[in-house]
């Protein structure tokens, strides 16, 4: 009988073909939106993390409470010692300085004179050391339009945008002015490596990058800096691994009676951030509901048709001595092999797309164009556990629930009627 | 043709509610029914033809009286119980044939017996016999779609007599058939109850089936108004 029914399934395209296609192609949507919106929620905390939070933050607790206005004049000092020490603490991550930086910059003319100036938001890496990972961690390879890479501490780069607005090219002087982490004036002339592309609207502005040497130098920052950022041996945040490190540092080095004492705060409790992980979640959460939600009746409707396609079949099979329970579950059991081919299919080929948009990416530079938010212009899907199983809820659960709804008219059905019903 | 009693009704009533009390559509009918009869009910529309075909069938029950099918009464008969009487020793011929269009002629006529759990040779033997019975060995292949009304018709007789029923009921089975296709549907139904003395119940009023009762049991308004034995 098995066999049988199987047959009817495989050769009626209306109750196998289609419904496998409503299943397949509902499956992969969802699959697919799971992956891009995990992507994206993903790429911006790492985007985040590589430019201006790390994993972890390493601050000094004033600095930390006033961290909105990078407050130099509270960073951190001994950094040399306490990197040391805290690599030592920490073997498997790595610790990086930082000093985020404001001020004017000038470019002068030939004469020396001020010929073009403009605010300047720079972020001091370190950019010319033996071992360093920076010009990687900051893509800068990529991001780079003209000139080289800074190869002594006077040396900076430039977003391309900024360099045109102060007709400055690669070799061309420039001169940072801005305040000491002391409070006095720093006036320090630097020469243009080259141009960078941010490919973040609000960087590509203003944005500067410098060698730490050399702003330690500008700043009067000799073994102090910012903040020290902290980066997990796993290059996708993991919250609770970092929260770990966070309470380790924080009952070593944290001194709740000293302001100027180091405190460690994890990605998602930088103040910025806290929020939007949240909201991110719960966006993500809805959307994908919503999905689902949608998905599922869908589905649920396509089970529904099926059921009723089949009203005159069922008919004879009751007139003929099945049973309305064999009929039920015959039904259910075609709904489930539908729900379990669909799903399957529809997963890989969910799987399939969001593998192509992990690796290629999605660029939406376009449209970031005026944003001020510090977000990737490429977003790239990222395939997780769930996105092997969730397609599964409305694929499966949704035809086999709208088949099983759609059957209860056959235990409504009147076997009176049935000449009448198959007469028509 | 034999004696023994294959159907036994009495004082059997059936009413439908209807707005503002019941509409009767059986009135105390006595009918007996014996093994091989070639019998059928005629009247017009809503004089009750199809209702004492379901009540036999055991597909309604009656309101009042008692109708005794192959010695289950059907008052008396659990749903699980009723769908068994149909599985195994009744046969029904539809007026619109109800093939399934996806399966070939041999495995429309072999769905009542994947019920009965037959192994597969069995099967395969009872369809031939059932397609050489109605003349369509040669469409062993055909798909509905492929067939004239009046082959299709022979398909749904194959399937009703491949069990080899006590009873086979027949709900205007040439409503949609053309002289000659009904009076070739006829004969074989003819020939069925004679050779495997398989007992036809049919509902019509169509002349052309009239013409081959043996016995004619006419209704009007839910009434037994003649029940004739026709000597042809």
């Amino acid at each position: 009988m098995i066999r049988f029914l199987f047959k009817g399934l495989l050769r009626d395209r209306n109750r196998s073909l289609l419904p496998v296609l409503v299943v397949t192609v509902g499956v992969a949507l969802t699959v697919l939106a799971h992956c891009y919106i995990t992507g994206i929620l993903r790429d911006s905390i790492e985007f985040t993390a590589r430019y201006s939070s790390g994993h972890v933050k390493i601050m000094t607790r004033a600095y930390a409470e006033n961290s909105d206005q990078v407050p130099n004049d509270l960073a951190l000092l001994g950094v040399d010692e306490l990197i040391s020490n805290v690599q030592d603490d920490f073997p498997d991550m790595e610790f990086v300085q930082r000093i985020n930086f404001g001020g004017l910059l000038d470019s002068p003319d030939k004469y020396g004179e001020t010929k073009k100036q403009g605010i300047v938001s720079g972020i001091a890496v370190d950019l010319i050391s033996e071992n360093t990972k920076e010009t990687e961690r900051l893509n800068l390879a990529g991001a780079l339009r003209k000139g080289r890479f800074p190869e002594k501490p006077d040396e900076v780069l430039l977003s391309d945008e900024f360099a045109e607005k102060l007709e400055v090219n690669p070799g061309d002087p420039v001169t940072l002015i801005s305040s000491t982490m002391y409070g006095g004036m720093a006036v320090q002339n630097f020469v243009l490596a080259g141009t960078i592309e941010f490919g973040v609207e609000f960087m590509d502005r203003s944005g500067m990058i410098a060698d730490i040497t050399g702003i330690q130098n500008a700043l009067d920052m000799q073994d102090a800096c910012g903040e020290i950022l902290g980066f997990l041996d796993n290059p996708r945040y993991n919250d609770e691994m970092a929260m770990q490190v966070e309470q380790t540092f924080n009952n070593k080095y944290a001194d709740p009676d000293d302001q100027f004492s180091p405190v460690m705060s994890r990605l998602k409790n930088e103040s910025l951030l806290s929020g939007f992980f949240e909201m991110v979640d719960m966006f993500s959460g809805i959307i994908i509901f919503v999905f689902i939600l949608a998905m599922s009746i869908v589905l649920w409707n396509s089970g529904l048709i099926g059921g009723l396609r089949r009203y005159g079949e069922i008919g004879l099979r009751l007139a003929i001595g099945e049973e309305k329970g064999h009929i039920y579950r015959s039904m259910i059991g075609e709904a489930v092999l539908i729900g379990i081919v669909g799903s399957t299919i529809g997963t890989l080929i969910g799987l399939g797309f969001s593998y192509w948009l992990q690796e290629a990416g999605l660029d939406i530079g376009g449209i970031m164009k005026n944003s001020k938010m510090m977000m990737p212009s490429v977003f790239r899907a990222n395939i997780t556990p769930p996105a092997y199983y969730l397609g599964f809820i409305p694929g499966l659960f949704s035809v086999v629930l709208g088949t099983m709804l759609a059957g209860i008219g056959i235990y409504r059905r009147k076997t009176a009627s049935l000449f009448k019903e198959l007469e028509t | 043709m034999k004696n023994s009693e294959i159907v036994k009704i009495s004082g059997l009533v059936k009413k439908f509610p209807m707005a503002g009390g019941f509409f009767t559509a059986l009135d105390k009918i006595d009918l007996t029914f014996g093994e091989g009869e070639f019998a059928g009910f005629v009247g017009p529309s809503g004089s009750g033809k199809t209702t004492m075909l379901n009540i036999i069938g055991s597909l309604d029950t009656p309101s009042e009286g008692n109708a005794i099918v192959l010695d289950n009464d059907i008052n008396q008969l659990s749903s699980h119980k009723a769908a068994l009487l149909r599985r195994k020793h009744l046969g029904f011929i539809f007026q619109t044939y109800n093939l399934l269009p996806v399966y070939t002629v041999f495995e429309n006529v072999e769905f009542p017996l994947l019920l009965l759990r037959m192994s597969a040779s069995q099967r395969k033997k009872a369809v031939l016999d059932a397609l050489e019975w109605v003349g369509l060995s040669d469409k062993v292949k055909s798909r509905p779609a492929q067939l004239s009304g009046g082959e299709c018709q022979r398909v749904a007789i194959a399937r009703a007599m491949v069990k080899k029923p006590l009873l086979v009921l027949a709900d205007e089975p040439t409503a949609n058939l053309d002289s000659d296709n009904s009076h070739h549907i006829l004969k074989t139904m003819e020939k069925l109850n004679k050779d495997l003395l398989t007992t036809f119940i049919f509902a019509t009023h169509d002349d052309k089936v009239i013409r081959y009762l043996r016995r004619k049991i006419s209704l009007r308004d839910g009434k037994v108004t003649a029940d004739e034995i026709v000597k042809n």
